[in-house]
C-alpha cells in the first residue's frame, strides 16, 4: 500500500537529518501509529507522504502511485488531517466542510448530506452554522477531520488529532476513526499519547533522531522489550529518558 | 470553474464577516476624497472663501503704499493688519503667529515720484524741449519692499507673493512715469496724451467638448487622483488575508486539495475587484450627492461611466495583482501591512497623485512612468478632463493589464518554487 524507500530529509538550516534513509510498508486497512519523542521526524516523515515538502533522497508510493508522476490522483487518495486546526474561523463548521468538500469536487445535495452525515457522527449536527471561533478545541478536532475525509480517502493521516483535547472528544474520535478503518480506510497516525496507540493501533513504528528503530504490531514489541509492560515501556526502553528539546 | 466559484464565494463570506474590515475599505477612502478635496478646493478657485491673515507696516502714507494696500485688499486673499511696527511684525511672522509681514518703506511715494521727475527731466532737457534752468541731480537712495515670511511657508505661497507685490510695483513705477511725462508735456491733467493701459494683455484659450469649456476645478482632479489611492490600498487587507491562510494552517490543507493556486488567487481577485468597483462607485456618489451639500463643485461623469468604469476594473486588478504577489512573499502580517502601505504611499508620489509628474526633477518623471498609479492616473485624466476616447487609453489599460499578469505570474511561480514538491 505505502511503501517507502531510503527516504530523507534534511532542512536547508539543519545540521543534521530530520528524516534518514528510512524504508517502511505500511499496509492497506492498517491503523499504523508513528510514535516518536519531540523531534523524530514523525511529522516530517508524514509532511512528505502528503507531498507537502519534498524528500531530500529516496522515494515513496502510495497505491503504486509515484507523486512526481500522479500528482492529482495522489491527492484525491489521501486526506490530511494537520496539527493545526486549518480552517477559517470565521466561517461557520457548515461552511468550512462545503468550502474544502467543493476544492475535491464535491457539489450539491451529495456533499451536504455528507457533511450532515459526518457532523452527526461526530455530533457535530447541531452547531453545523456556528462560527468555528466559537468552538471549543475538542469541536475543532472534530471539524478538522472531517475536513479531511469527506472525499472519502484510502489513506488518512492525522497529525497528532487528539493533542489537547478532552476524554470525550478523543472517545468520539478514536471510535469515529475505527470505523472508519473498517469501512477500509488506511490510517496513519502520529501521537504521543502511547497508551492511545498501544488500543488503537495495528501497527507502530518507533522512529528517533529520523531513524526507524523499531516496527511492529504493539504486543509483539512489548514482548520483545526485556521488562516492558506496556507500549511506554518498550518506547522509554528504546529511546531513553533523556529530554529531547531542540530549537 | 465549480473550484473558482467556491473559493469566490468563501472569499465573500470572510470579507462579509469582517464588519471592521468592510467599513475600513469602504468608509475609509470616502472620508479621505472628502478631506482632502475640501482643503484642495480653495486652490482651485480664483476667488478663495478663506482671507490669510497678514501684517503690513506701512511707513510710508502716500500714495503708493495706498496703491499697494488697495491692491492687496481687492484680492480678497488677505485680510490686513496694519497695526504693528517692523521689529514687531518680523517677531511675529518668525513666531509662526502670521505668515507674512510686508514693510512699506519711509518717503516711498515722495522719493518714487522726486525720481521719476528727475528721470523724465533728464529725458525732457536731452531733446531740448525743457527751457528750466538745470537743477543739480540729488542722489535718491533705492527703495526696497521688505517681506518677512514664516519659516514654514511654502515655496509656492512665498513665490506668488512676491510675483504679486512685483507686479504691483512695476505697474505704479510705469503709471509714474506716465504721469510725470503728461504733467511735461501738457499743463491740462485731464488730457490723454498717454493711454496707460497694458499693451500686452494674455487669455487662457479654455479647452472645449462641443461649446461647452472644460474648465477644471478640485473635484474634477481630486475624485481620480484620491480614487486611485483608496483602490490601490487594497493591497493591504488582501495581503494580509493571504498571510493570515498561512498562519491559520488552511493554505497547507488547501495544497494538500486537488486545487491550483492559481483558482485559489483568482477567487480573492474576484471578490477583490468587485470591492474596488463598489469603492469606485461610493465615490462618485459622493461627488455627484455629497459634495454640492458641503460646498464643492459637482462631480461631472455625464457620457463617461462606462469608461470610467473601464478604468476602475484594469486599476483594480493591477492593485490586485500587486496585494496578491505580497501577500504570497510575505510570511507574516508584520511583514505584509506596513511594507504594504508604504509601497502605496511611493507609488502614488510617484505616480503624480501628490504632485505632478511635470513639475518633478527629471529621474522622478522616469521613474513614475513604471509606477501604475501613474498610468491609472493619466487614463482618468483623459477622460474626466481631457475628454477622450477608449482609444486614446488603451495604452494605459494595456500596462495596468500587464503588471497584473506579471504581477500574479510571479505570484503563482514564487509559490510553485517554494513549495515545489
Amino acid at each position: 500500500m505505502i511503501n517507502i524507500e531510503q527516504i530523507s530529509k534534511k532542512y536547508k538550516s539543519a545540521e543534521s537529518y530530520s528524516v534518514k534513509d528510512l524504508d517502511l510498508f505500511i499496509a492497506e486497512k492498517e491503523i499504523f501509529g508513528l510514535l516518536g519523542p519531540n523531534g523524530a521526524g514523525k511529522t516530517t516523515l508524514i509532511s512528505m507522504l502528503c507531498s507537502l515538502i519534498k524528500p531530500t533522497s529516496g522515494s515513496f508510493t502510495i497505491n503504486g502511485l509515484n507523486y512526481k508522476n500522479n500528482k492529482n490522483q495522489l491527492k484525491q487518495l489521501i486526506g490530511i488531517v494537520p496539527q493545526e486546526y486549518a480552517l477559517y474561523p470565521t466561517l461557520t463548521a457548515f461552511e468550512n466542510l462545503k468550502y474544502f468538500g467543493s476544492m475535491y469536487g464535491l457539489k450539491g445535495k451529495n456533499l451536504d448530506d455528507k457533511i450532515n452525515d459526518k457532523l452527526d457522527q461526530l455530533g457535530l449536527l447541531k452547531f453545523a452554522h456556528k462560527k468555528i471561533e466559537t468552538f471549543s478545541g475538542g469541536m475543532k478536532r472534530r471539524i478538522n477531520l472531517i475536513a479531511s475525509l469527506l472525499h472519502n480517502p484510502n489513506v488518512l493521516f492525522l497529525d497528532e488529532p487528539t493533542v489537547g483535547v478532552d476524554v470525550q472528544s478523543k472517545n468520539v474520535i478514536i471510535d469515529f476513526l475505527q470505523n472508519l478503518n473498517k469501512e477500509g480506510a488506511t490510517i496513519i497516525y502520529t501521537s504521543h499519547h502511547l497508551n492511545e496507540a498501544e488500543l488503537f493501533c495495528t501497527k507502530v513504528a518507533i522512529i528517533d533522531q529520523g531513524q526507524l528503530i523499531a516496527n511492529g504490531k504493539p504486543k509483539e514489541l512489548i514482548t520483545l522489550q526485556e521488562g516492558a509492560q506496556n507500549l511506554e515501556d518498550v518506547f522509554l526502553g528504546l529511546t531513553g529518558k533523556g529530554l529531547r528539546d531542540s530549537a | 470553474m465549480h473550484k473558482l466559484w467556491a473559493s469566490t464565494y468563501k472569499e465573500l463570506l470572510l470579507l462579509s464577516r469582517d464588519i471592521g474590515g468592510v467599513a475600513i475599505l469602504f468608509v475609509m477612502p470616502l472620508v479621505l476624497i472628502i478631506t482632502v478635496t475640501l482643503i484642495q478646493d480653495s486652490t482651485f478657485k480664483t476667488i478663495s472663501d478663506t482671507n490669510i491673515p497678514i501684517l503690513l507696516v506701512n511707513n510710508d502714507k502716500g500714495e503708493v503704499s495706498k496703491t499697494i494696500e488697495n491692491g492687496l485688499e481687492t484680492s480678497n486673499a488677505f485680510e490686513i493688519i496694519s497695526d504693528k511696527t517692523e521689529a514687531e511684525a518680523k517677531d511675529l511672522v518668525y513666531k509662526g503667529t502670521y505668515q507674512l509681514a510686508i514693510v512699506i518703506p519711509e518717503n516711498l511715494s515722495v522719493d518714487l515720484e522726486r525720481k521719476v521727475n528727475q528721470n523724465v527731466n533728464a529725458i525732457i532737457a536731452k531733446f531740448g524741449l525743457d527751457d528750466t534752468p538745470e537743477e543739480d541731480v540729488i542722489e535718491i537712495p533705492k527703495k526696497e519692499v521688505r517681506l518677512y515670511f514664516d519659516p514654514a511657508t511654502q515655496q509656492s505661497f512665498k513665490s506668488s507673493v512676491k510675483n504679486g507685490i512685483d507686479k504691483m510695483v512695476s505697474k505704479i513705477e510705469t503709471e509714474s512715469i506716465y504721469k510725470a511725462f503728461q504733467k511735461q508735456i501738457t499743463d491740462d491733467p485731464s488730457e490723454v496724451v498717454f493711454e496707460t493701459e497694458n499693451f500686452i494683455t494674455f487669455k487662457e484659450v479654455v479647452a472645449k467638448n462641443g461649446e461647452k469649456e472644460l474648465l477644471p476645478n478640485s473635484v474634477q482632479h481630486n475624485v481620480p487622483a484620491w480614487t486611485l489611492f483608496a483602490i490601490f490600498f487594497i493591497i493591504v487587507p488582501l495581503s494580509i488575508n493571504i498571510v493570515k491562510e498561512k498562519s491559520q494552517g488552511t493554505f497547507v490543507r488547501l495544497r494538500t486539495n486537488p486545487v491550483s493556486y492559481t483558482t485559489v488567487l483568482a477567487g480573492k481577485t474576484m471578490v477583490y475587484l468587485a470591492v474596488c468597483i463598489i469603492q469606485f462607485i461610493l465615490m462618485l456618489l459622493v461627488g455627484i450627492f455629497v459634495f454640492p451639500e458641503i460646498g464643492l463643485p459637482t462631480l461631472d461623469i455625464s457620457g463617461r461611466l462606462p469608461l470610467l468604469l473601464l478604468v476602475t476594473v484594469f486599476t483594480g486588478l493591477a492593485a490586485i495583482g500587486l496585494g496578491l504577489l505580497l501577500g504570497t512573499i510575505a510570511t507574516t502580517q508584520e511583514q505584509s501591512a506596513p511594507f504594504g502601505a508604504t509601497l502605496v504611499v511611493i507609488l502614488a508620489a510617484l505616480g503624480g497623485v501628490w504632485v505632478p509628474v511635470f513639475i518633478m526633477p527629471k529621474i522622478m518623471q522616469v521613474l513614475s512612468n513604471i509606477s501604475p498609479m501613474n498610468w491609472g492616473l493619466n487614463a482618468y485624466l483623459d477622460i474626466f478632463l481631457r475628454h477622450t476616447g477608449v482609444v486614446e487609453i488603451l495604452p494605459e489599460l494595456g500596462l495596468l493589464f500587464l503588471f497584473f499578469i506579471g504581477t500574479t505570474s510571479i505570484a503563482i511561480i514564487y509559490n510553485e518554487k517554494k513549495n515545489a514538491v
